[in-house]
């Protein structure tokens, strides 16, 4: 685990307890809405820490296990502080049929370590531009494995 | 709202429009975006503004326009002219007309990309502004709703959809309105409508650009229907991976509400109907109904045995509608113009137009609606213009990971929902992705199974075991490895899967690979007695 906090610019400690406990609130509290306080928290957290899971199943009045148990089976949580940056390589259909493959491994020999947090995608809904990647929030389209690996290999210093 | 102070909005941004010189709609979904179609529509703005043509030039955002592989796409009013690949420094010309210089990528109307497809589902896109109420109303949105509310009853709606034999858009085909009389006839008090927004097949995005692009036409849908089966409550459930469309519901929603078309006593009338959104958060099965109702229960997004189906027993229990994005988009316009005007499109046994998301190996990639029974060679050589120079058609994949691959001697199938399932695929939810001959079939089918092994939600174990095992000996022929007995194998667990496993998914995961074996066994072969990859693109051709 990496124990230095993301850059995310995300709020200050407290803030971020205040304004989960508020979307706690909204859903009075309630298990239906677990989902949707996942997402919130993440947010506000930039990942679903241990101690964060066990404190909103107090507050929601659930088991630990039933809020890890579904928190687990979404691949949109994360368990662990995201990296600097973040890498998303297409595998839609029309990406895997222009060679999202050769994308991904490309990108998997570059994306310096500790710095990306690479992961695929199961399509953008870009498909016109296939094959594409995102960089940090920026599609890079028709994209050949060169030039994401260059992007990935430091030389892109956001 | 009232009907007078619909008609009020509906004229005052009619005329609001008609003393416009020129609209400018630039193409503000996800492909175009992608693309950089922000940095155009902010230079087109600061072009007007800079020649002082604030007053009669107006620019805006819109819905998909169609032709993806050539955006960002921008169209402007003044000749019904639609640019392709604008960049920030056309945006002079493209204010003044300047057809000269923007030679070579000018669209018209006529095109046969344009010509060939007939647009009703989306035939807002390239002219509302997805973000501003007015623009929906202004083409005669929400007439629909008013009509159901305070002309008919809820049994004439139900008649109506009945009537216009519409099918559901997600992929299996059931006819909507059986599915409404169901919900509309049970007797319980509390009932819901969903909206699956949860389009997940790889290479489908016709879900996302309708909300992307004209997120009210499914919110009045929405409504309409839950006048119709009695329900107070309709969630959207929407694909967490979509952020733009997310951020287009949420709009619509508040906008709608702050109109008073959604919440209490639409219309004055005694109907009262709420829209939540609900964010999946990346499970593939989730598109499943009871896993989607599990999902929005806030729990793991496992399917349960039906029967009970949803609507006699879904949400929290009570009876709930579930429809997809494109099925509720069909609504208003049957209620419009009547359930026999709709019958009367497309093929007699399936109804009505088809978005098809068209990618992969041809020239014009992007969304096409056409009226369903449109031949696979229309769809892809007519209106798609072929695959590119130096490479040739092998295949079709249409239905996702549930459906199968056309090969070139079926490019005349009239793409119905029957006639596909007796190609041994499926119409599914609309995507269609066109591979060359460089693509290896065998590969396909493992990239398919490697997806539903990944998605398998793991309850059931033919899914959960024979996903990994399918997934297993289709590696092993990619790699060179594969066996005479691997053949019998994969058939044995294809008939176990579809016969045993839980939900949808696992039932349709062996498709890929029983059509790929029954079109195009040789390839099969190659691999496995002479390993060699025909193609050459798999892991053993790249390899060799």
């Amino acid at each position: 685990m990496n124990p230095t906090a993301p850059d995310l610019n995300i709020p200050a400690s407290d803030e971020r307890e205040k304004l989960l406990e508020r979307a706690m609130a909204r859903h009075h509290n309630s298990g239906d809405a677990l989902i949707e306080i996942l997402h919130t928290a993440q947010q506000l957290y930039g990942y679903l820490s241990r101690p964060l899971l066990s404190k909103m199943a107090r507050r929601l009045n659930l088991p630990p296990s039933h809020v890890l148990g579904v928190a687990t089976f979404y691949h949109l949580f994360r368990f662990e502080p995201p990296k600097k940056h973040s890498a998303i390589v297409c595998l839609g259909t029309a990406c895997y049929a222009s060679g999202a493959g050769q994308l991904l491994a490309a990108a998997q020999q570059s994306a310096s370590e500790g710095e990306w947090t690479l992961t695929t995608g199961r399509c953008v809904g870009s498909c016109g531009l296939a094959p594409i990647a995102i960089c940090d929030g920026i599609p890079l389209a028709r994209v050949k494995p060169g030039d994401l690996a260059a992007v990935l290999g430091g030389k892109h210093d956001g | 709202m009232t009907a007078d102070g619909l008609r009020q909005s509906r004229e005052a941004e009619l005329d609001r429009q008609s003393r416009l010189k020129n609209r400018i709609a630039c193409c503000s979904v996800a492909g175009c975006l992608a693309g950089g179609g922000d940095a155009v529509r902010a230079a087109l703005a600061e072009e007007v503004k800079a020649q002082g043509a604030s007053a009669e030039i107006e620019v805006c955002g819109t819905g998909c326009m169609g032709l993806c592989s050539r955006g960002p796409l921008v169209r402007s009013s003044a000749g019904e002219i639609t640019y392709a690949e604008v960049k920030p420094g056309d945006a002079a010309a493209v204010v003044r007309s300047d057809l000269d210089s923007l030679n070579g990528r000018i669209l018209r109307q006529s095109d046969p990309f344009f010509a060939g497809q007939r647009r009703l589902i989306l035939a807002n896109s390239g002219k509302v502004d997805p973000e501003k109420i007015a623009g929906y109303i202004a083409q005669g949105g929400y007439q629909s709703l008013l009509r159901a509310t305070s002309e008919m009853t809820p049994e004439e709606i139900v008649a109506e959809v009945k009537k216009s034999k519409l099918r559901g858009r997600g992929g299996a085909g059931y006819p909507a309105g059986l599915k409404w009389e169901l919900v509309a006839r049970h007797p319980s008090a509390t009932k819901y409508v969903i909206c699956n927004a949860d389009e997940g097949d790889p290479g489908a995005f016709m879900n996302r650009s309708v909300l992307e692009g004209d997120p009210h036409r499914v919110l009045e849908g929405m409504a309409i229907a839950g006048r119709a089966v009695g329900a107070q409550q309709g969630y959207i459930y929407a694909r967490g991976e979509s952020p733009l469309a997310i951020e287009r519901i949420r709009t619509a929603i508040d906008q709608a509400q702050r109109e008073g078309l959604l919440g209490g006593r639409v219309f004055d009338s005694d109907f009262h109907f709420r829209i939540d959104l609900r964010i999946g958060a990346g499970a593939y099965v989730c598109g499943e109904e009871t896993a989607l109702i599990a999902s929005i229960e806030g729990k793991r997004g496992q399917p349960v045995l039906r029967p009970p189906y949803p609507p006699e027993s879904g949400l929290w229990g009570h009876p709930t509608l579930i429809n997809n994005v494109e099925t509720f988009a069909n609504i208003p316009q049957i209620i419009e113009n009547g359930g026999d005007w709709f019958a009367g499109i497309g093929a007699p046994a399936s109804p009505g137009t088809k978005i098809f998301a068209v990618a992969g190996r041809i020239r014009n990639s992007g969304l096409v609606e056409v009226p369903i029974g449109t031949s696979l060679r229309t769809i892809l050589f007519e209106i798609g213009g072929g695959v590119p120079e130096g490479y040739e058609f092998k295949a079709a994949q249409t239905g996702g990971p549930a459906g199968g691959c056309i090969p070139a001697q079926y490019l005349d199938v009239p793409m119905d929902y029957d006639s596909l399932t007796g190609i041994g695929t499926m119409m599914g939810s609309g995507g269609l992705i066109v591979m060359d001959t460089s693509s290896c079939m065998v590969d396909v089918a493992r990239f398919f199974m490697e997806f539903c092994m990944d998605e398998s939600c793991g309850k059931c174990i033919p899914c959960r075991a024979g996903t990994v095992q399918m997934n297993e000996i289709l590696g092993r022929m990619t790699s060179g490895e594969g066996k005479e007995a691997d053949f019998a194998m994969l058939e044995a667990l294809s008939g176990l899967l579809v016969e045993a496993s839980l939900c949808g998914l696992g039932r349709a995961a062996p498709n890929p690979v029983l059509s790929t074996l029954r079109h195009f066994r040789s390839e099969y072969d190659a691999h496995v007695r002479e390993r060699r990859c025909p193609a050459g693109s798999c892991r053993m051709g790249a390899s060799a």
